[in-house]
């Protein structure tokens, strides 16, 4: 689906709170690059921002691989976060609004679904979870 | 024959070592303390290398090329010690390192040429080549460590309470807003109601880069705080893109008031407060 990859793939760590703040960092450099508009990098970072989070917390700890794409003309970031966490046993429920198996507002999930062009999530209880998303230069 | 050969390399190096001992010990202090550029003195890297020297030729005496064996305990604690002295005081991975490599290079010219010799370098070089590892490994560390403690006093720099007008205070935020932070805000907020006696308290988003759920929460927690103290919580520096965000997410602010810029919130805490602001004629001049 993806023609070239223009940038990356570069992969973080997300072990630690630390982890959370240098992803949303090299998403904004990576939105920066791609020249997204300042209210799609900051749509963009903030989903980066909640997936990381829930890499973190609910993953037990995982990656982020960010890379720039082009497919059919158009420039975009891709983010891959991945785990090895417990996975989500009901993805459904988990992409409800409101809905929090920690003590968060159970908005991350679905809400940086509503924030990227492209959101796919791959997950099985036990197998850990990934998660793909994708903003496009308009 | 070949494994007569290998088990008598620690000895065949403790002999070159030791033979030419105080001979190596000065070219290598030559070459570090070239390397170093001058910002430690001789003197120091003479005591440094002396002493790792001495535990290296005692490791190699016990017949062992292990690095992370149990005789090499003191030379690895040697290295931690220096590693952890350069990274603190600002030298690079490279000046670290040097150290330990640069005693390869000073014992090849008293290769004899014999057989034995060339394997017993190679092992050398091979035992150094993880010397130097491990002294990365812990430079790295002590810079991580470095780096975890001036997180944690930027902390306590970050959150200051200003006083806006009698009875408003103002919470500036920049950067990040994490739990630990937000704990830190929120007590520093709470104490200045208390102490100021104010009623109005604005909080200031604009130097947070992004507004994400786990902040939200954490800002809806403060203001509701704020409130069972009885006193008023405005959210300004609300910029397009932050708003547009939070819409997308789904985030509710209720009731908050929240409000583009600082001078807006302020003015709406005035009129909250009773405050009547009128504008005159300007004064000419001065």
């Amino acid at each position: 689906m993806v023609n070239a990859t223009l940038r990356g793939p570069e992969v973080l760590g997300i072990r630690a709170v630390a982890g959370v703040v240098r992803a949303r960092q090299l998403v904004r450099a990576f939105a920066q690059e791609c020249r997204l508009s300042l209210v799609e990098q900051t749509k963009f970072v903030t989903a980066a921002s909640e997936l990381a989070r829930n890499t973190l917390v609910h993953g037990g700890g995982g990656s982020m691989t960010a890379a720039m794409v082009e497919e059919r003309g158009r420039r975009g970031v891709q983010l891959v976060f991945a785990d090895q966490g417990p996975g989500i046993a009901d993805v459904d429920l988990a992409l409800t609004d409101g809905w929090s198996s920690g003590g968060g507002m159970g908005l991350g999930l679905p809400g940086s679904r509503r924030l990227v062009d492209d959101f796919s999530l791959d997950t099985a209880a036990g197998h850990g979870t990934t998660v793909s998303i994708t903003k496009w230069a308009r | 024959m070949c494994r007569v050969a290998s088990e008598g390399i620690p000895a065949r190096l403790t002999a070159l070592l030791s033979a030419r001992g105080a001979d190596l010990g000065v070219s290598w202090a030559d070459s570090v303390t070239a390397s170093l550029g001058g910002r430690i003195t001789r003197a120091e890297v003479e005591r440094e290398l002396d002493e790792i020297y001495t535990a290296l030729v005692a490791a190699l005496g016990r017949g062992s090329l292990d690095a992370r064996g149990e005789a090499f305990g003191e030379v690895r604690a040697l290295l931690t010690e220096l590693s952890r002295n350069r990274a603190r005081q600002g030298f690079s991975p490279v000046e670290t390192a040097v150290g330990v490599f640069a005693l390869k290079e000073v014992l090849e010219p008293s290769l004899s040429g014999a057989d034995g010799d060339v394997e017993a370098y190679l092992r050398f070089a091979g035992l150094l080549d993880a010397l130097g590892l491990f002294t990365m490994e812990v430079y790295s560390r002590t810079r991580e460590d470095l780096i975890s403690a001036q997180a944690e006093q930027l902390l306590e720099l970050s959150t200051p309470v200003v006083k806006l007008w009698d009875g408003v205070i103002g919470v500036p935020l920049v950067g990040t807003l994490d739990s630990a932070r937000t704990m830190v805000v929120m007590e520093k907020m709470l104490q200045a109601l208390v102490d100021s006696e104010s009623e109005q308290a604005i909080i200031d988003i604009t130097g947070v880069p992004a507004v994400d759920t786990e902040v939200a929460q954490h800002l809806l927690k403060t203001v509701v705080a704020a409130r069972m103290m009885g006193a008023e919580c405005t959210i300004s520096g609300i910029r397009p893109q932050i708003a547009q965000t939070i819409v997308a997410l789904g985030i509710d602010f209720g009731d908050i008031v929240t409000k583009a810029t600082l001078a807006d919130a302020l003015q709406h805490a005035l009129r909250r407060s009773g405050v009547v602001l009128t504008r005159t004629a300007p004064v000419a001049g001065s």
